[in-house]
């Protein structure tokens, strides 16, 4: 489903800014997932591990 | 005017009343609006209590602990700049921020504040305690409510209180790790509570006529600059033994005890010096020389204190 689109035309400034932001939102929510986890199996420890197999 | 200015004034030629207007800032505008000078030294501050702890620390855990801590700062640093950007348009010092220069819109800059309050007090509860991370939301109420909001705007003694908002970083860094305060973590507080009016004001006794303007009490517009000057001796003059006490009466040793001595005499020097010049230029220059001696004298006081707690770290052996 298409309608008019209510965005006005970006100008070039405006494109290159947002293709930067969205970069760097990437990388930030990228470095996040990978803090996220080593966080998670620090606070785990040893008993990642202690559990029945 | 920037581009972002332009297309946002409506008295520019690039001015579009019809036209959304999008977010136009760059990650670097929305950094900016972090205040990342004040959170070196918050990390900074905040590490030196961490390490003060008596426990170990796992070192993943307390670099987070510590990025949280410091994306907590940045935080209260992003409201102060929303609800203050109308001041700070109107002073040359702090009129290219992010909001006033028109990069970053005045919601977006809350919402970015907002949410990484929450966040940097969430992460810091689940991965250290919830101490140390109502202490953290403390501070940042502390900072945005009690200092931006209220303190600012009514008192000349204004960043005498509104300091401890910076100063609580060692305690909360102690408390990530402990959970509790200790004796050490309460005087690096009292030592950056009593550092900053006279770093502050120092800045403010040059800066009087744009504070003013502005309509800020800051003590030269409401005291004038004599009893500033006064005011910044006697403040220097306490940081010598305030400086030193971490040593005196608690665990750090002689080595920040040698520096805190040191650079101690020489920031009371330099604030006599501002005492006695008074006048023109030579007076500006010594409000100038205080505020960049009080800067180094901090980071000279926690880097010293910083050698000292990792110096049992270092593989002496293996130098031989």
């Amino acid at each position: 489903m298409s309608g008019p689109s209510h965005l006005p035309e970006l100008t070039e400034e405006e494109l290159r800014r947002r293709n930067a932001r969205s970069r760097a939102l990437g990388w930030f929510l990228g470095a996040l997932v990978i803090l996220f986890f080593v966080v998670t199996i620090a606070k785990l420890g040893g008993n990642v591990l202690n559990r029945p197999i | 005017m920037t581009i972002a200015a332009e297309l946002l004034d409506p008295a520019s030629p690039a001015y579009d009343e019809e036209r959304p207007t999008i977010a136009f800032g760059t990650a670097r505008d929305y950094f900016e609006l972090l205040k990342p000078r004040v959170m070196q030294l918050v990390i900074f501050t905040a590490l030196v209590g961490m390490l003060a702890s008596p426990e170990p620390i796992n070192p993943i855990l307390g670099f987070a602990s510590l990025l949280a801590i410091a994306v907590g700062a940045g935080a209260s640093g992003c409201l102060n700049m929303w609800y203050d950007a109308s001041i700070d348009a109107m002073m040359a010092r702090t009129s290219t921020r992010p909001i006033p220069a028109g990069a970053v819109k005045p919601n977006e800059a809350l919402a970015f504040g907002m949410t990484l309050s929450f966040g940097s007090v969430l992460f810091l509860g689940l991965i250290a305690n919830w101490q140390s991370a109502a202490f953290l939301a403390f501070t940042i109420f502390f900072y945005v409510v009690i200092y931006t909001m209220w303190l600012k705007h009514w008192t000349a003694q204004n960043i005498v209180i509104g300091g401890a908002a910076g100063a609580f970083p060692p305690m909360i860094g102690y408390m990530a790790v402990t959970g509790d305060v200790s004796l050490e973590s309460f005087l690096y507080f009292l030592l950056i509570l009593v550092w900053t009016p006279p770093h502050f004001w120092a800045l403010a006794l040059v800066k009087s006529n744009e504070y003013a303007r502005a309509g800020v009490p800051m003590l030269p517009v409401v005291a004038g600059p004599d009893a500033t000057r006064l005011q910044i001796l006697i403040y220097s003059l306490a940081l010598i033994p305030v400086g030193m006490a971490p040593a005196l009466i608690s665990h750090a040793g002689w080595i920040y005890l040698t520096v805190a001595t040191a650079f101690g005499v020489v920031l009371a020097y330099f604030a006599y010096d501002l005492y006695r010049k008074r006048e023109g230029d030579e007076g500006r220059k010594a409000a100038f020389r205080l505020f960049g001696t009080s800067i180094i004298y901090l980071f000279a006081l926690f880097g010293a204190r910083l050698v000292e707690q990792l110096l049992p770290f270092i593989p002496w052996s293996l130098m031989k």
